[in-house]
């Protein structure tokens, strides 16, 4: 497992609420499942969002469920809402 | 009850059955010929098409009591021993289906059209076929196995 | 994972083989979920609600006990206590508890001797209902007043101060939007509406189920999901999922709407009550008022636009009702809608609203559909009046590798540019428009998913291969499968069968769902198939004595490479096969991931249509289809799917609704009046397979089940307003709506 690094995460704009108004939160982590956790510690009020279910979007790739991801320095993350499909 | 007398693909054939069965009913749960199906119960979507004396009928429009003395197709009749029939072949050579659950109505109705029209246009086919419902497709690669079988049917008559 | 260099020459991916399955399914002996019986088994019937919204005072079943041939009633209360979230919410549809919540709503089921017997045991039991006011339309259900279906249904995300109906909320975007429609030429502002839709499967629900006192049982049924079928009856039923053997039949189409559990539950609850089998078989009409169909939309979507054709600005505001609980899928509505568009401005809102109406269940590309109707449509009008070509304006403002989305992730390899080109240089582009006629383009996205993945594969003594997969085949994957299989292996695609394997023998898989089939379980076969040739390898390197690592793999040998290169002759698969025995015992490779490179997927749609002016009938005149496929394995069949998503899409569009009376009941709950497209209603559909390679799959596979079906709303609605001269801006487009828009225009 990679070190920990800054990692800088884009929520949606309906999560703004619940992160104290930030679209952006800035949190220490080298997997998915290390920066949600990160991400709830910051805000809590957004571990029923995130236990909801969300996904992740490292580099443009989407990650679906795995909260094992390593995420790269300099990555560009965005939390999506869950994906599925039909 | 009522008993029946009946030819199923060529094979003499008894039953007995409620006066409410339809036929669709007796070929699946009485005499295990589970080909054709049940879409709808209501004649609308064709799954259950078979031939009566030659002519495409929805099976779950026509009474069990009613086969009797009467000439039955069903689409387990088509092959004939282990050799499919042309249209069962170019069904497979277009991927003509995906699902599979209307190919044999489309199949029943298929061969009675070609053996009344050998040599249909598209139109026809597609006006043949309009009872026959397939959700998968779209009907293209369908429309397009009926039109090489018809031709390869006319060239080997 | 990344596939940094997609595999490229090909001796089978490709190519059209006939499927597997194809003989068993032209001569009647594939057996789907009706097909199969069971000795002493009894038949199941289910007593569904008249009314939209009532409360269930009492049932009394004692008359219908003592029927002829009667042998077991089962009603909420022979299911799981204590259910939360979810498993509740399911339960909740499966059976209702203290209210019925739309027209069709299960009741209480009857197990009697004959399908027939079970039927008129129904008439039987009495139920006193205490109706209620009712709610179906969407926007009426998020009015003040409108009745309330479930107070505390709503999820986190839903802003404070709304009706208890509204029980989800998404939204995002980025940019200043007003300042983009400031920028603009010329902004439209309209609001779109599309009623709710049935997938349609020609195969009812059907299932066959047995359950003893002990909590173990078997079903067999038609779903896209028997791991998922297994989960659930565990939950409802009150024992693990483990107990229960599911077996998924052949699949008489699904189209997302056998990703849902509907009758298993109540068929296992009524074995285990009559220590019998039970067959239980939906009928068509309690297949449209009790399975899932769509949401239905109401949209309002503001565009600005450049005369030089930029995209200044888009604003969209979406509200789904899916049914009777949580879950219509508008957040996708709102990510699908301006995906297309490499937006500097975007904001997007959806709202989740319950009415009484049956839950919602996904119909390929949930949610995309009438997104790409609404904005595509402002897009097309915004063309008309600025004179600009709809291709090309697409074109300067496409997403492409890099751009933002409108969601707020940066854009992985994309083909849409490529898909844009294409329908350029289509020929369809560049014939006469038909006179009286008029053509519509259209975009259209969707994710495409990965999903938890199982595969094993088994090699056989005599050289041929096995290949179990847990993920049903909705549309021909078996072939796809063997042809994976046999391509890595270097033997022959006949000598690969696969399996749908049932849930006690294989690792859980998810459901055959987000077109995930071919990507997901195709690369779970090439890395199973990889797995198998190291062992392989492994056994030719101790036959010869030499290094593991000194063996590869070449159409169908390990060969000896390096310093040992042209020691010792080539083993054959089949060969070392035979003496697995021998050897260290049976060879079988295998893997288990949740694969996380779905590769997302665009189309565009070109359609000519002809309107009738007199009738308001439409006919389509040409439709073509080009969508980016990745790597089509089976050319056949990633054609088949695009054809058909466009013809569903065409039905979408042109006939196909829910239509409810005032009374709340379904009035069209037939093949009759819901009329699905025929064969005499549609013209050929051209394909087009754009080929621009996933990174997540080892040969590029991208989904392609859903996009399909995201342009044909918006690609028809186009052609149709263009053919009348007056924008359409609800589906669907029936003759009554057209000529009420000609009247009004």
């Amino acid at each position: 497992m990679s070190q920990k690094h800054k990692i800088e995460v884009a929520l949606w704009g309906g999560l703004k609420p619940f992160a104290d108004g930030n679209d952006k939160v800035e949190v220490e982590a080298a997997t998915t499942g290390q920066m949600l956790a990160a991400v709830i510690k910051k805000h809590p009020a957004l571990e029923d969002h995130i236990e909801a279910g969300v996904s992740v979007a490292v580099n443009g790739r989407v990650i679906a469920s795995s909260l094992t991801e390593p995420i790269p320095e300099g990555a560009e993350v965005v939390i999506i809402p869950q994906l599925k499909g039909g | 009850m009522i008993h029946v007398t009946t030819t199923i693909n060529g094979d003499e054939t008894e039953f007995v059955c409620d006066p409410r069965e339809t036929l669709l009913d007796v070929l699946r749960d009485r005499l295990s010929l589970t080909g054709a199906k049940e879409g709808c119960g209501t004649g609308d979507c064709g799954a259950c098409s078979v031939t009566v004396d030659g002519t495409v009928v929805c099976s779950c429009l026509v009474l069990g009591a009613e086969a009797e003395g009467k000439e039955i197709g069903t689409v387990e009749g088509i092959a004939t021993g282990e050799d499919l029939h042309p249209i069962q072949q170019k069904f497979l050579d277009h991927a003509a289906l995906q699902c599979g659950i209307c190919t044999p109505g489309i199949l029943v109705a298929t061969k009675a059209l070609l053996e009344k029209h050998p040599d249909p246009t598209e139109t026809q086919v597609r006006y043949w076929l309009a009872g026959n419902l397939c959700r998968c497709t779209g009907y293209d690669k369908i429309i397009r196995a009926v039109m090489d079988a018809a031709k390869d049917m006319r060239s080997a008559a | 994972m990344a596939f940094d260099e997609a595999k490229k020459d090909f001796n089978l991916i490709g190519t059209r083989p006939a499927r597997p399955d194809g003989i068993d399914k032209v001569t009647g002996r594939a057996q789907f979920g009706a097909d199969k019986a069971a000795p002493g088994q009894l038949h199941a019937a289910i007593l569904r609600s008249p009314h939209a919204h009532a409360r269930i005072k009492s049932i009394d079943t004692s008359a219908a006990e003592k029927a002829k041939g009667v042998k077991g009633i089962v009603t909420r209360a022979d299911f799981a206590t204590g259910l939360k979230g979810e498993m509740w919410n399911k339960l909740e549809n499966v059976m209702a508890g203290e209210k019925a919540l739309y027209d069709g709503h299960a009741i209480a089921a009857v197990a009697a001797t004959s399908a027939l017997a079970a039927k008129d045991a129904l008439k039987l039991i009495k139920v006193d209902f205490e109706v209620l006011d009712h709610v179906t339309n969407v926007d009426e259900s998020m009015k003040d007043g409108a009745p309330v279906i479930r107070e505390g249904a709503a999820g986190p995300s839903t802003p404070e101060g709304m009706h208890p109906n509204v029980v989800g909320f998404y939204s995002s975007g980025h940019g200043d939007v007003d300042a983009g429609f400031a920028d603009a030429d010329l902004v439209i502002e309209d609001t779109f509406t599309t009623e709710a839709t049935h997938q349609g499967y020609i195969e009812p629900h059907a299932c066959l189920a047995q359950m003893g006192k002990d909590g173990k049982g078997e079903v067999w049924c038609c779903t896209q999901g028997h791991f998922n079928v297994a989960k659930v009856c565990g939950h409802l039923l009150g024992t693990e999922a483990s107990q229960i053997r599911v077996t998924a039949s052949e699949i008489g189409g699904g189209f997302g709407g056998k990703t849902e559990v509907f009758i298993e539950p109540v068929a296992l609850a009524l074995a285990k009550k009559t220590n019998r089998p039970v067959k239980l078989v939906m009928s068509r009409s309690e297949v449209f008022r009790a399975s899932g169909p769509t949401a239905s939309a109401s949209m309002d979507i503001k565009i600005g636009m450049k005369k030089d054709g930029t995209m200044t600005a888009g604003r969209g505001v979406f509200r789904l009702q899916g049914g009777a609980f949580p879950g219509a899928p508008g957040t996708f509505t709102a990510m699908c809608a301006f995906a297309p568009y490499a937006l500097e401005n975007v904001s997007q809102e959806a709202y989740d609203v319950m009415t009484n109406r049956p839950k919602q269940a996904a119909y390929r590309a949930p949610g995309s559909p009438m997104a790409a109707f609404a904005v595509e449509s402002v897009v097309d009008e915004l063309c008309n009046q600025l004179g600009l070509d709809p291709i090309e304006v697409r074109l300067k403002n496409a997403s492409r590798e890099g751009s933002k989305a409108s969601f707020g992730i940066n854009w992985p390899r994309i083909g849409l540019v490529e898909c844009l080109e294409a329908a350029k240089a289509h020929p369809h582009y560049s014939t006469a428009i038909p006179e009286n006629g008029g053509r519509g383009v259209s975009c259209g996205f969707w994710f495409n998913h990965g999903g938890e993945t199982a595969v094993s594969l088994a090699l056989a003594e005599d050289g041929t291969v096995s290949l179990s997969v847990g993920t049903p085949d909705i549309g021909g994957s078996r072939a796809s499968m063997c042809m994976m299989a046999a391509e890595e292996l270097g033997i022959k695609y006949d000598d690969i069968r696969t399996t749908i394997a049932d849930t006690a023998t294989l690792g859980y898989n998810e459901i055959s769902h987000g077109s995930r089939v071919t990507y997901a379980s195709g690369l779970a076969t090439i890395e199973a198939a990889r797995d198998t040739i190291k062992k392989l390898c492994k056994r030719a390197a101790a036959k010869w004595g030499i290094d593991e690592d000194a063996v590869y793999w070449e159409d169908g040998f390990a060969k000896p490479s390096g310093p040992n290169a042209g020691e010792f002759e080539p083993m054959s698969l089949a060969k070392i096969a035979s003496k697995m025995g021998a050897t260290g015992g049976p060879i079988v490779g295998h893997y288990e991931a949740t694969p996380e490179g779905a590769g997302v997927s665009f189309a565009v749609h070109i359609v000519d249509a002809e309107v009738d002016k007199e009738t308001g009938s439409t006919s389509v005149g040409r439709y073509t289809v080009i969508q980016d496929a990745g790597k089509a394995i089976h050319p056949s069949y990633v054609e088949g799917q695009f054809q058909g998503g466009a013809a569903q899409g065409i039905g979408w569009a042109l006939n196909e609704e829910y239509i409810y009376g005032e009374d709340g009941r379904l009035q069209n709950a037939g093949f009759l009046d819901y009329r699905i497209p025929v064969a005499s209603d549609l013209p050929m559909i051209d394909t087009v397979i754009v080929e621009v390679p996933n990174p997540g799959h080892p040969y590029g596979v991208r989904g392609v089940g859903e996009t399909s079906i995201c342009p044909p709303l918006a690609a028809i609605a186009n052609a149709v307003s263009n053919a009348a001269g007056v924008r359409m801006k609800s589906l669907p487009m029936s003759p009554p709506r057209i000529l009420k828009a000609l009247d009004e225009a």
